[in-house]
């Protein structure tokens, strides 16, 4: 459609004398540039001339290459001459010709030891860091419900409200739905390998102690924090992100009432029900499986569950719920107000968050198991 | 290519639900003006910009740019335009997660194919000509001014060398001076370029100083074109009151030569 960009040496002496055709554009700017890089490193030192009168259109991109032109000629001394320049591509020719592309001083290289040296102090530090933060957080989360006892009329209730619905209620279906086939699950594998040493009966002992120790809880915090966690972080980064953090704070509002303290409420409150759900729920499909793949008469089950179990193992399942919310609710928020300006920032905390969150989830949850196998429980 | 308009709007229905916003709207801009666009907040000039450019669907009327009827253009065509025009949206719009440099090359990079080296000293050019220093190639826009971000944007809305550039609303939110040479400078690469430029202002100054010809739209409609004479002329009441206001009084006497 359009000619290509040409570039013609009529003669060699007494200085370079080169003609110049076609479109000189972004669309042929591959093309252009091997022309002109040919044509510049030829006969160094040597003066040369370019005719332009015969380029058709012109662009930013053919000025700079052009440019380019005159730049590495004067490196080695010569200079360029632009014969019967068209007055159109004049202003063009003068822009390019004034840009400065210096770049700033690199900053010098780095010894590769020290270098690992302070990548390793540095990633120890931010560990350092992170853990002040949440730290931080929960301190800041201490004060405002200080506050908030003393003054109980500021407490936002209609927020933790609507938050109890979105991380409580709403996520009632999909706890039931996963606790109920993790506890199928479990009765199913027992049943099968126990059977081999005819130990059927002793799958209600495991099923029961399982679930309501470990499992229910675990299943259930690791499922909010990457439920609710990841929606905590990313609305108050968000939030950051558009100052409307700092516009709360120059209100005299403090953030850490209004925002988190519903949202940790919430979900303290929140993870607890859901915990008592799930556990429920996984008990009655290990009993479905138990039934329908065992061959246990839910008679049966009831009764050796009722054996099994005591009062104890539920009351340590429970009493972990929440714990394990705080540090999901902590973790998220302190991430939440860590975002920086960019999407990217927000995304990073966001899988920081739920990431941090399972970690000290399941931390926490091994702590607690020496905890309560020291107090007999 | 020899096409004298290079934006002939006729007729353009758009509206929201029940709500019509732009009512039979008809406006020509041809090539090498600087075309301002003022209205009052809400009355839909945004939308205007917005539904040239594509990212609005219209209800009516036809849609010219450079020479191809964008209404009845297929992709390919649609696409082949896009090419050739630059956009800088109100709010910069740069992409958060690459650097001053990354987003000037991003047009390139899907566009054209460039040596690395071209690409880089191209890239450079053109952060050069809009007046970035070279301490601040390597930022992230999250660290820019409200000016810079404006000139980065503009810098990626000319990376390609288009011909036509929309504007919307490129000095809102900077400080009078640099709001002028925001202006001076929208001057300047216009000539050099020999652009053509559509942008939405409220900025009175950028009217006077560097708008060839504006647009009033009001009630959903246009209600005067013309060069700035015309705007003083005109007993359109929201014109009247634009033009004619107290800060506009104090431009006008405060500008030493008011353009002929």
């Amino acid at each position: 459609m359009s000619a290509k960009p040409t570039l013609f040496l009529a003669a060699a002496t007494p200085q370079l004398q080169y003609t110049a055709a076609g479109t000189w554009t972004a669309a042929h700017a591959n093309d252009l540039e091997a022309l002109i890089d040919a044509a510049g490193a030829r006969q160094a030192g040597q003066p040369a001339s370019i005719d332009m009168h015969k380029v058709e259109a012109f662009d930013t991109y053919g000025a700079w290459l052009l440019e380019r032109f005159i730049r590495t000629r004067r490196t080695s001394g010569a200079e360029t001459t632009l014969v019967s320049l068209p007055d159109r591509f004049r202003d063009l020719v003068t822009a390019m010709h004034k840009a400065d592309l210096e770049p700033p001083p690199a900053p010098p290289p780095e010894n590769a030891v020290v270098d690992a040296v302070l990548k390793l102090g540095r990633a120890m530090h931010g560990v350092g860091q992170d853990l002040l933060t949440i730290v931080n957080m929960l301190g800041a989360i201490g004060a405002a419900t200080g506050r908030v006892l003393a003054r109980p009329s500021s407490f936002r209730f209609t927020s933790a409200v609507h938050h109890l619905d979105r991380v409580g209620l709403q996520a009632v279906p999909i706890i039931l739905l996963i606790t109920f086939l993790i506890g199928g699950i479990i009765a199913q594998q027992g049943i099968f390998h126990f059977r081999k040493f005819g130990a059927e009966t002793y799958v209600v002992d495991m099923l029961g102690i399982l679930i309501l120790r470990e499992i229910g809880v675990l299943i259930v915090s690791i499922m909010v924090a990457g439920r609710s966690g990841s929606s905590y972080t990313a609305e108050l980064g968000s939030m950051k992100m558009r100052e409307e953090i700092d516009a709360l704070r120059t209100m005299g509002r403090d953030p850490i009432a209004v925002l988190v303290l519903p949202r940790v409420l919430a979900l303290v409150l929140a993870l607890t029900m859901l915990t008592f759900l799930g556990s429920m729920a996984a008990l009655f499909g290990g009993g479905l499986v138990s039934w329908f793949y065992g061959g246990m008469s839910p008679d049966i089950f009831i009764a050796r569950l009722k054996e099994a179990i005591s009062l104890t193992h539920f009351q340590v399942g429970m009493i972990k719920a929440p714990f394990m919310a705080l540090v999901i609710g902590v973790v998220a928020c302190a991430q939440g107000f860590a975002v920086k300006g960019s999407a990217e920032s927000l995304g990073l905390q966001t899988t920081a968050s739920v990431v941090k969150a399972i970690f000290l989830v399941i931390v926490l949850d091994g702590l607690f198991a020496v905890f309560f196998a020291s107090i007999d429980m | 290519m020899t096409e004298h308009t290079a934006i002939r709007v006729r007729d353009l229905v758009v509206g929201f639900g029940d709500r019509t916003v732009l009512d039979h709207v008809s406006v020509d801009v041809e090539r090498g003006q600087i075309f301002g666009f003022v209205g009052g907040s809400g009355s839909g000039k945004s939308v205007l910009l917005r539904t040239i450019i594509g990212l609005i669907p219209q209800r009516g009327g036809s849609i010219e740019v450079l020479g191809t009827n964008l209404t009845r253009a297929d992709e390919d065509a649609r696409r082949a335009i896009e090419r050739r025009w630059g956009v800088l949206f109100q709010q910069g719009a740069l992409f958060s997660s690459l650097t001053v440099l990354q987003n000037v090359q991003f047009p390139m990079r899907e566009y054209l194919s460039l040596s690395p080296r071209l690409l880089k000293e191209m890239a450079e050019a053109k952060l050069d000509m809009v007046g970035l220093n070279p301490t601040d190639w390597d930022k992230l826009p999250s660290e820019l001014s409200g000016g810079m971000i404006k000139r980065v944007a503009l810098a990626r809305a000319l990376a390609l060398d288009p011909e036509l550039v929309f504007l919307d609303e490129p000095t809102s939110g900077l400080d009078p001076i640099s709001a002028g040479d925001f202006d001076e400078l929208i001057r300047t690469l216009q000539h050099t370029l020999g652009l053509t430029v559509f942008m939405i202002t409220h900025d009175l100054e950028s009217l006077y100083t560097v708008c060839d010809r504006i647009g009033v739209l009001a009630g959903g409609k246009v209600v005067v074109t013309g060069p700035i004479d015309t705007m003083l002329k005109s007993d359109h009441p929201w014109v009247q009151s634009y033009f004619k206001g107290r800060r506009a009084d104090a431009l006008a006497h405060r500008l030493a030569q008011p353009p002929s």
